[in-house]
């Protein structure tokens, strides 16, 4: 099977400065269907600009990207808009979700900007639901982000990123601004999705969330120097139990003394 | 089905912000507001000064003498006493397409009647008075052309002098005294009410311009001559035939006299209200643009303050087209729900104003559609500009945008 994402020695050049700023340089990879990946690099190593191709919200300036079988590299603005609806799925460091929305009218959001499908109202409504359901917060769908916790919020934002089906699933940072516990959390509703077959890219710097990814990605000064597997890979459910254990314990060294 | 998604969104946006949303629209529903105020005012005032030119009678054309000279010394306006009975029979006699003619002899005088007394205007006219100005007679009946030949001592009254005089028996037939004489009366007219100058229309005595002459202000010449022309386009044609059958009765002698149709007269105080309607237009026209400028500089603001929005729209798929659509809705929606308002609001007050103020008001639907269509045009030039930079925003800036 073809993969989803096919990049070829992708460059991006930044003229906008005096000097010509050389983000990317020449990446080539191939992410197959259900594969999750973490993308890791110090900050200028470049991650972010790979991103942003990857998202289809820049263009490369030299090499071919092809997302989904579909030579992406060369696409208009609003060409690119329509595959970044169709074929992907955002999720951000900082959640951003639309404030004073609720959380079902902020999933629905990506559908509203549908070209493909006539949906009716009502289809949206429960295409909207089901993906609520599925990060565990169809009890929340009338609740606005200010009334739900930095989890919660960015399962929203999960949730948002699913629902026109994607092929690739982005995650730019997904725990960058949540605790230890929620980050476990969160991912491990990425590891449920990926069970369900959904390809997953995600940027961290984080090696510990890296770890429950299947494919760790390195990248310094625009180039890869590093892919390989993930051994020993963490397992959200198992780590959460461990958290678990461990602030029972905690509890309980601390209760004779009380 | 692009567009109705659209506008869902652009109206979910505004529920979001309803207070803002609210004062935003302010400025238009003030601006509307007084624009629909002082129109239907305008209008009001204009209908009324109509009702007052019509009430006057219609097809009038009014003669009257011009100035007397005498040395080198001139008189004003109506200073001349050279205007006679003669002069009016002539015109009777020789003009076409003339309906009526009344000689007319103005004076003021005290009269008596009922053990009452009280001051007021004695006009002369001929029969064809009531007919000429359009005014009805509500008891009795008028005077007939035997009793101008006659010199008969008969009235007829206008309502105010019939309230003063009789304040509760019926007026036909008693007996009214004008300088000791005493007259019959025969009729009362219909309340005709303020003249366009003011003065009270109802408060006259009118008798046989003959009886006027001779028994009351003995006199030899009149005042002015009243003639009625049968259709308002040839009005033109019958003051020139008049001023010509004047002039030739003259016999080369200065004219001294001046022939004039009502619309001359109604024209100017027309005029007068159509300068203040304009005026205070104006004025709404400027709170209007300003109202307009007041929903471009929220929108400006907003287009800063929801640059993540935007990027999130974008970023999830949104066209430029889509977020600029989006923009200019929810400008013209404020413009809308103002002019709406504004609308409201105008029509609120015109009523508060004729119901408090007596003000007359007259609000046309011309000038609603009017309104509404200044609101939706405010909306698209004044929302086209930040709706246009929302769209123009790249979404990697705008979404990492603090």
């Amino acid at each position: 099977m073809a993969p989803v994402v096919q990049i070829k020695d992708i460059h991006k050049i930044y003229e906008s400065g005096e000097v010509p700023v050389h983000a990317v340089r020449g990446v080539s990879l191939d992410i197959h269907k259900g594969e999750f990946v973490a993308l890791m690099g110090a900050s200028g190593s470049g991650k972010s600009t790979l991103m942003n191709l990857l998202g289809c919200l820049d263009r490369p300036t030299k090499g071919t990207y092809k997302l989904d079988g579909i030579d992406v590299s060369q696409l208009e603005k609003n060409e690119l808009a329509d595959i970044r609806n169709q074929k992907l799925g955002f999720v951000f460091q900082g959640f951003n979700l639309l404030a004073r929305t609720t959380a079902l009218e902020n999933v629905e959001l990506p559908m509203l900007y549908g070209r493909q499908r006539k949906a009716s109202a009502r289809e949206i409504r429960e295409r909207a639901m089901h993906c609520l359901d599925i990060v565990g917060l169809s009890n929340r769908a009338d609740h606005m982000p200010n009334q739900l916790s930095g989890g919660q919020q960015q399962r929203v934002a999960i949730a948002r990123g699913l629902v026109n089906e994607p092929q690739v699933l982005l995650a730019d940072e997904p725990t960058g601004n949540l605790d230890s516990r929620t980050s476990i959390e969160v991912m491990g509703v990425f590891q449920q999705l990926n069970e369900q077959g959904i390809s997953i890219v995600m940027v961290t710097h984080e090696l510990d969330i890296a770890h429950y990814c299947k494919r760790n990605l390195i990248l310094r000064d625009g180039v890869v120097v590093r892919d390989e597997a993930v051994q020993n890979r963490s397992i959200a459910a198992v780590e959460l139990g461990k958290l678990r254990a461990a602030e029972a314990a905690a509890k309980l060294t601390a209760a004779p003394a009380a | 089905m692009r567009f109705t998604i659209i506008f869902l969104v652009a109206l979910r946006a505004l529920r979001r912000n309803t207070m803002r949303s609210i004062l935003t629209a302010l400025g238009i529903i003030i601006g509307i507001g007084a624009v629909i105020t002082i129109v239907s005012m305008g209008n009001g005032a204009k209908a009324r000064v109509e009702a007052q030119v019509a009430a006057l009678g219609q097809n009038i054309i009014t003669v009257y003498p011009g100035s007397f000279s005498s040395g080198g010394m001139r008189g004003g306006f109506g200073s001349s006493v050279t205007l006679t009975v003669e002069d009016a029979d002539a015109i009777a006699a020789e003009v076409a397409d003339i309906d009526g003619v009344s000689p007319e002899v103005r004076d003021r005088n005290q009269v008596l009647a009922n053990g009452l007394n009280w001051s007021t205007n004695i006009y002369g006219e001929s029969p064809d008075y009531p007919y000429i100005k359009n005014w009805n007679i509500v008891q009795g009946a008028m005077f007939s052309e035997q009793d101008v030949k006659s010199l008969a001592k008969v009235a007829v009254i206008g309502k105010t002098v019939a309230d003063q005089l009789f304040p509760t028996e019926d007026p036909v037939g008693q007996t009214l005294r004008i300088r000791n004489l005493p007259f019959r009366i025969v009729g009362v007219l219909d309340v005709k009410g303020f003249s366009l100058f003011g003065s009270d229309q109802d408060d006259i005595v009118i008798i046989p311009y003959t009886s006027h002459m001779k028994r009351v202000s003995r006199r030899t010449n009149i005042s002015s001559i009243l003639v009625q022309g049968s259709s308002p386009d040839k009005l033109d044609v019958v003051k020139q035939r008049i001023e010509d059958l004047l002039t030739q009765r003259r016999k080369g002698r200065e004219p001294d006299f001046t022939v004039r149709t009502q619309e001359e007269i109604a024209a100017t105080a027309t005029e007068t209200s159509r300068t203040m309607t304009l005026l205070l237009g104006g004025i709404a026209v400027v709170s209007l643009i300003v109202g307009g400028i007041g929903v471009m500089n929220i929108m400006l603001v907003s287009v800063t303050e929801r640059t993540r929005e935007i990027g999130i729209r974008l970023a999830i798929g949104a066209h430029d087209r889509d977020v600029l659509l989006q923009f200019l809705i929810e400008a013209i929606l404020l413009t809308l729900l103002g002019g709406i308002l504004g609308i409201l609001c105008g029509v609120g007050a015109s009523e508060f104003a004729s119901y408090y103020f007596g003000l007359p008001t007259l609000i046309s639907p011309m000038s609603v559609l009017l309104a509404v269509a200044v609101s939706t045009v405010i909306g698209i030039f004044f929302g086209f500009y930040p709706a246009r930079k929302a769209a123009q925003l790249d979404p990697i800036d705008a979404l990492r945008y603090e």
